[in-house]
C-alpha cells in the first residue's frame, strides 16, 4: 500500500512535467489549430537561455522573467517570420516546418552548449516536502505552478476579451475578421504565450531531468499524449491528462508483472488510445459539429 | 494541311497541360529513364548503388504512406511500425526458417496487410490529430515490443538479427549490390503500376472521395468504413514490403532502427514529394536518403540545423511538394506554348 | 689467378645476397587507403541524436590526430581522419561505413561508437576483410578472434567490470540484497550478465528494473528499488540517467551501497550535476587517470595530456574522462600503425593490433597496460576500484582483472 501511494505521488510529480508542457501545446493548438512539434525544443532552448543568464551571474528570478520575455518575443517572431509566408500552404506542409524547427533548435542548442547534462536550480529546493519521503518540495512546487498556469489560462480564455478574440480567430478566421479582430496578431499572440508557457515548463522540468539538448524529446511524447487525451481544446483536460499519464505509467511499470516494466510507455499510450476510442475528442474536448 | 494543324491544336488544347507538354516526349522519356536505370549499376560504384536502392526502398515506403494520408486523408505518424513489422518478418523468416528472400516479401506484405487492416478498424473512430496520436502510439510501441523479453526468442531482443544478402541467381555476372538493385527496381515497378491502377480505378476514386468529403461519399453509396480500413491495410502492405527490402539491403534489423524518427522521416519525404502524387514519392525517397548527408557535409556540428533550413526552404519554394512544383511549371510552360 | 676467381665468387655471392635482401628491407606494401604520404582512417560517431554526448570522443580523436600530423605523422605519413555522423541509428551506420570503405576508400575503421552500430557492420567488415579497430563499446562480444578476426575492442568489457563488482560484493557485503537499474539494451544487459555470472547465485537480486532512453525520468524505478528492500544498488545507466538516479536516491533518502558503472563515473558530466554531496560513497572502477584527481597534478603524463588539450582542443571539457578516453584510444591506434612500419596492408594492421605487448600509455593507471594476442582481442582487461569521497575519486585496492572472456 505504501508503495502504491509512493508511485501515485511519483506519478503526480512526473505527471506535473507532462501537464506543464501539455498546457503549452494546448495553448498553441487554441491559436493555430495544429500541434507544434517543436514546442518542446523551444522550451528547451528557453531553458538554456535562462541557464546561460544565470551562468553570467543573473539571479534566478531575474533570469526567469527575462527568459519569459525573450521567449514570448521569439514565439511571435517565429510566427511572423517563419509561418507568415506559408500561411496558405496545405496544413501538412506546416507540420514539416515544425519538424524543421525542431531540428534547427536541437542542433543549435547542442552546438552552443554541448550535450553534457547540466544542473538547473530550482526555486523550491529539492529536499523532501515537510521532511516526509513522499514527494520533494520541487515536485510539489511544480504541480502548484502548473495549477496556477491552468487557472490563469482558464480565466484568460473564458473571462477576458482578448482570450475570446483569440478563440474566435482560431475557430473562424473569416467571421472574426468581420467582427474587427486582427486575426494575424491573435495568432502571433498565441505563439508568444505558448512559447512563454513552454519556457516555464522547461525551467520547471530541467531540475528533475537535467538540462541538455535532448531533455524535452521524451517529455514531448508524453505531453502530446496528455494534451490529446485531455482534449486539445481544454487546458484543464490537458493537466488532468498529464497527471493521468504519469500515474498510469508508474503503476503499469510497478504492478503489471513481467512485461509492465519494459512496456510502460506502450501500455500508457494504448490506454490513451482506448480512451480516445470511447471519447474521440478527448476526455474533456468538445465534439465539433459542423454543417455539411 | 492547315485544317489538320488547327484540328491538332484544338485537340491538344483540350487535354491537361501536363499531358500536353509531355505527350510527344513521354515514350522517349520513359525509354531513356529505363536505359538509365538499367545501365547505372554498371557505371556507378557499389556504394552508390546501395544508396539508390535504399532511396527506392524509402520511396516505396512513402508510397504506402501516401496512399493512406495523401489519397485517403488519414494522417499517420505510425508507418515506422509497419516498416519494422515488414523488416522483422523478413529477417525472422530468413534467419530462423531459411526462407529464400523473395518469399519474404509477399509474407511481409501479407502480415502488414492484416495488421494494417486490424489497426485501421478501431482507428475509424478517430480523426486528424487524434488519429495521429493513435498511430504515434503504434510507432512507439513497436520498438518496445520488439525488445521485450517474451518475444526475444524470435526477435533477438535488443541484439537484433543479422541476415545475409542474397547473391545473384542463375550465376548472373552481377554482384549482390547490383542484383538487389535490379530486384528492388522490379518490385518497385510492380508496386507503382499497381498503385497507379488502384488510384485510377473506381476503388481509387472512392478512396479519394472519402478524403475530400466523407459524408458526401457515404451519401453516394461508398462504404466508408470498409474503404478506410482497407486503405490502411494496403498502405501498410506497401510500407511492409519496403521494410522487408530494407532489411535485406542493410542486412541487419534491430529495434532501435525503427523508432518514430523513421515515421517522421517518411512523413517529411511524403510532403517534399507531394501529397497525393505517386511519382512524387521517388523525389521524397531521394530527399530522405541524400539530403541529411548533404547537410552533414555542409556542417558536421550543425547538420540538424542545416537540414532544418533546407526543409524550410523546400517548403517555401514548393509548398505542395515537388509534384506541386511540377504541376505549376508544366502549367506555365503550357501557357507559354499557346 | 685462384684468388681472383674466389674473390669474384665471393663478390657475386655477396652481391646476390644483397640483391635478395634489399627488396625485403625497402619493401612498402599498401592496401587501399594507405600510401607514402597518408593513411586514411574512417570513423562513425553519434554527433546527433540520443547519444550525442559521446561526440566529444570523436572530437578528441580528431584533435589528437592533428597533433600527430603536426609532429610529422606516423612514420612520415599524415593521418586523414574521416568521421561521419550516424545518429546512433544502425541503418545509418551501415550506410556511413560502406561509404567510408567503398567511396572514401579508407584503410580501416577505427573507434566506431555504439553496440548496435557495431553489430550492424561487423559481418560486413569481416566479409570485406577491413579492420574494425578498437570499437567504442565495452560489449563482451568483440573479443571473438575465432569468428570475427577483423573486429577488436579496446576498453575493459562490461562483463569483466560486472565480475569485479561481484568479487567486491562477495568479499565485503556477502549478505547484501541487490537491486539493479539497467538500460534496456545490449550494453545494460551485458553488465547485468557480468554481475550475475560473477555472483554465481551467491547473493540474491531482489529487483532488476530496466529503463528506456525515451523515459524522461527514472524516478519510478528508484522508488521501486527502495521498496524492494535492496541495500546494494548496481547502477547501469548512461550519464544523464546516472545523474538522475543519484539525485533521486538522495532525495528519497535511500542510502544503499552504490555501484556505478564505469560508463558514467565522470565527475564533470555526472557527479557534478547530481551533486557532490549526493554522490559521496559511490563506488566504481577505473582504468585511466581521471583529470579531476589531484593525485596526478604533477604527473608528467597528465601534464602532457593537459598541454595537448590546451593546444589542440581548447574547447574540450577537461573535467570529463571522455577526453582522456579519446586521447588514449588514439594513442593506441598510432602505436599500432607505427608497429606496422611500411607494411600498411589491412592484414598486417590486424596482425599488429593483435600483437600489442605490454603497451604502456601514460594516462592509463599505473599497473595497467595494453596486451593483445591472436587469441586475445581484449586490449585492456584490468581495472582498479575507486570510491568518491565527496570531492574526487579515491582509488583503492589492487589492480584487478575481470574474468569476462570471449564468447
Amino acid at each position: 500500500m505504501e508503495l502504491l501511494l509512493h508511485q501515485v505521488l511519483a506519478g503526480l510529480a512526473t505527471g506535473g512535467i507532462y501537464a506543464c508542457l501539455a498546457l503549452a501545446l494546448v495553448m498553441i493548438y487554441q491559436a493555430i489549430d495544429h500541434l507544434n512539434f517543436a514546442q518542446g525544443e523551444m522550451a528547451m532552448f528557453s531553458t538554456f537561455i535562462a541557464w546561460q543568464l544565470m551562468e553570467l551571474g543573473t539571479p534566478y528570478w531575474v533570469a526567469f522573467v527575462v527568459t519569459l520575455v525573450i521567449s514570448f518575443v521569439a514565439g511571435v517572431l517565429i510566427d511572423r517570420v517563419l509561418f507568415r509566408p506559408i500561411h496558405d500552404a496545405p496544413i501538412l506542409s506546416h507540420i514539416v516546418v515544425f519538424i524543421a524547427l525542431f531540428g534547427i533548435l536541437n542542433s543549435l542548442a547542442g552546438f552552443i552548449w554541448d550535450f553534457n547534462v547540466k544542473n538547473f536550480p530550482t526555486p523550491f529546493g529539492s529536499r523532501p516536502l515537510f521532511g516526509s519521503g513522499l514527494i520533494s518540495s520541487h515536485d510539489a512546487g511544480m504541480i502548484g505552478v502548473t495549477i496556477l498556469l491552468l487557472v490563469f489560462l482558464y480565466v484568460f480564455f473564458r473571462h477576458t476579451r482578448i482570450g475570446l478574440a483569440m478563440r474566435a480567430a482560431a475557430a473562424n478566421p473569416q467571421s472574426a475578421r468581420l467582427a474587427g479582430i486582427r486575426v494575424g496578431w491573435m495568432i502571433a499572440l498565441g505563439w508568444g504565450m505558448a512559447a512563454a508557457i513552454g519556457a516555464v515548463a522547461g525551467m520547471l522540468i530541467a531540475p528533475v531531468v537535467f538540462l541538455e539538448p535532448n531533455m524535452m524529446t521524451s517529455v514531448l511524447l508524453y505531453g502530446f499524449a496528455a494534451a490529446v487525451v485531455g482534449g486539445l481544446t481544454s487546458p484543464g483536460g490537458a493537466v488532468i491528462g498529464g497527471f493521468a499519464v504519469g500515474i498510469i505509467e508508474n503503476l503499469a511499470g510497478t504492478f503489471i508483472p513481467y512485461v509492465g516494466r519494459e512496456l510502460k510507455l506502450t501500455i500508457a499510450l494504448f490506454l490513451i488510445v482506448a480512451v480516445l476510442l470511447v471519447k474521440p475528442a478527448g476526455l474533456f474536448g468538445r465534439r465539433v459539429v459542423s454543417r455539411v | 494541311m492547315k485544317e489538320d494543324l488547327a484540328l491538332t491544336q484544338e485537340l491538344a488544347a483540350r487535354r491537361l497541360p501536363l499531358a500536353n507538354v509531355l505527350a510527344g516526349w513521354r515514350p522517349a522519356a520513359i525509354a531513356a529513364g529505363l536505359v538509365l536505370i538499367v545501365l547505372l549499376p554498371f557505371v556507378a560504384k557499389n556504394f552508390f548503388i546501395f544508396q539508390l536502392t535504399m532511396a527506392l526502398i524509402y520511396a516505396i515506403a512513402i508510397l504506402g504512406l501516401n496512399l493512406l494520408t495523401g489519397f485517403n486523408g488519414q494522417f499517420s505518424l505510425g508507418h515506422s511500425a509497419f516498416y519494422a513489422i515488414g523488416a522483422y518478418t523478413a529477417a525472422i523468416l530468413m534467419d530462423q526458417a531459411d526462407v529464400p528472400y523473395y518469399w519474404t516479401l509477399p509474407a511481409a506484405g501479407l502480415v502488414c496487410l492484416v495488421s494494417g487492416f486490424l489497426f485501421g478498424l478501431p482507428a475509424l473512430r478517430l480523426e486528424g490529430i487524434y488519429l495521429a496520436l493513435a498511430t504515434f502510439a503504434l510507432a512507439v510501441a513497436i520498438p518496445q515490443l520488439l525488445k521485450s523479453t517474451p518475444l526475444e526468442p524470435w526477435t533477438g531482443g535488443v541484439q537484433g538479427v543479422v541476415i545475409i544478402k542474397p547473391d545473384a541467381p542463375f550465376g548472373l555476372p552481377l554482384n549482390s549490390d547490383q542484383w538487389l538493385y535490379f530486384f528492388t527496381v522490379a518490385v518497385a515497378i510492380v508496386l507503382y503500376v499497381c498503385a497507379l491502377n488502384l488510384v485510377r480505378s473506381r476503388t481509387g476514386r472512392a478512396i479519394i472521395a472519402i478524403r475530400e468529403n466523407p459524408i458526401a461519399a457515404s451519401a453516394m453509396g461508398v462504404n466508408v468504413s470498409l474503404y478506410k480500413s482497407l486503405t490502411f491495410g494496403v498502405s501498410a502492405l506497401y510500407t511492409g514490403i519496403a521494410g522487408a527490402l530494407g532489411a535485406i539491403a542493410v542486412q541487419f534489423v534491430a529495434p532501435d532502427s525503427f523508432t518514430f524518427f523513421l515515421s517522421i522521416a517518411l512523413f517529411v519525404g511524403l510532403i517534399v514529394g507531394g501529397v497525393g502524387s505517386i511519382p512524387g514519392t521517388l523525389v521524397g525517397g531521394l530527399f530522405v536518403l541524400f539530403v541529411p548527408n548533404i547537410a552533414e557535409e555542409v556542417s558536421k556540428g550543425l547538420a540538424g540545423a542545416v537540414y532544418g533550413v533546407i526543409l524550410i526552404l523546400v517548403i517555401y519554394v514548393m509548398p505542395s511538394g515537388a509534384a506541386g512544383l511540377a504541376r505549376l511549371l508544366a502549367g506555365q510552360f503550357a501557357r507559354l506554348r499557346r | 689467378m685462384k684468388m681472383h676467381k674466389s674473390w669474384l665468387f665471393a663478390a657475386a655471392l655477396l652481391g646476390g645476397a644483397a640483391l635478395a635482401a634489399a627488396p625485403a628491407a625497402a619493401q612498402k606494401k599498401y592496401d587501399t587507403g594507405a600510401s607514402d604520404t597518408e593513411i586514411k582512417i574512417g570513423n562513425t560517431n553519434p554527433y546527433s541524436g540520443p547519444a550525442s554526448a559521446y561526440g566529444v570522443i570523436g572530437k578528441t580523436i580528431t584533435a589528437y590526430f592533428n597533433k600527430v600530423n603536426a609532429e610529422g605523422g606516423v612514420n612520415g605519413r599524415k593521418i586523414n581522419f574521416i568521421s561521419y555522423d550516424d545518429g546512433y541509428s544502425p541503418p545509418k551506420t551501415v550506410e556511413q561505413a560502406r561509404k567510408l570503405v567503398e567511396s572514401d576508400e579508407v584503410l580501416l575503421l577505427f573507434q566506431t561508437l555504439g553496440t548496435p552500430s557495431n553489430t550492424a557492420i561487423q559481418k560486413y567488415m569481416n566479409a570485406k576483410k577491413v579492420p574494425q579497430l578498437f570499437v567504442a563499446t565495452g560489449a563482451t562480444k568483440w573479443n571473438d578472434p575465432k569468428n570475427y578476426a577483423w573486429t577488436i575492442g579496446w576498453q575493459p568489457n562490461y562483463q569483466s567490470e560486472g565480475h569485479i563488482y561481484a568479487q567486491h560484493l562477495l568479499k565485503n557485503q556477502p549478505n547484501g540484497k541487490i537491486g539493479i537499474l539497467y538500460q534496456n539494451d545490449d550494453y545494460g544487459k551485458d553488465y547485468v550478465r557480468g554481475l550475475k555470472d560473477g555472483l554465481n547465485g551467491k547473493m540474491p537480486i531482489v529487483a532488476e528494473l530496466p529503463y528506456e532512453t525515451t523515459d524522461p525520468t527514472i524516478d519510478s524505478q528508484i522508488l521501486n528499488l527502495r521498496a524492494s528492500g535492496a541495500d546494494v544498488f548496481f547502477n547501469v545507466t548512461t550519464p544523464k540517467f546516472a545523474a538522475q538516479a543519484i539525485k533521486k536516491a538522495a532525495e528519497i533518502e535511500w542510502k544503499p551501497l552504490h555501484l556505478l558503472n564505469n560508463v558514467s563515473n565522470s565527475v564533470g558530466s555526472v557527479l557534478k550535476p547530481a551533486g557532490f554531496d549526493n554522490s559521496k560513497g559511490i563506488l566504481s572502477t577505473q582504468y585511466l587517470k581521471d583529470p579531476t584527481d589531484p593525485t596526478w597534478k604533477d604527473d608528467p603524463a597528465y601534464k602532457e595530456w593537459a598541454a595537448f588539450m590546451e593546444k589542440y582542443y581548447p574547447d574540450g571539457d577537461k573535467t570529463t574522462t571522455f577526453t582522456v578516453y579519446g586521447y588514449l584510444v588514439a594513442q593506441t591506434l598510432v602505436a599500432t600503425l607505427k608497429q606496422c612500419g611500411d607494411d600498411l596492408t589491412r592484414a598486417n594492421v590486424m596482425k599488429q593490433a593483435a600483437n600489442l605487448n605490454n603497451l604502456q600509455l601514460g594516462m592509463l593507471l599505473p599497473g595497467i597496460a595494453i596486451n593483445t594476442s591472436p587469441t586475445d582481442f581484449a586490449p585492456i582487461k584490468q581495472m582498479q576500484m575507486e570510491k568518491f569521497n565527496g570531492e574526487r575519486w579515491e582509488l583503492f585496492g589492487p589492480v584487478l582483472t575481470g574474468g569476462g572472456g570471449a564468447s
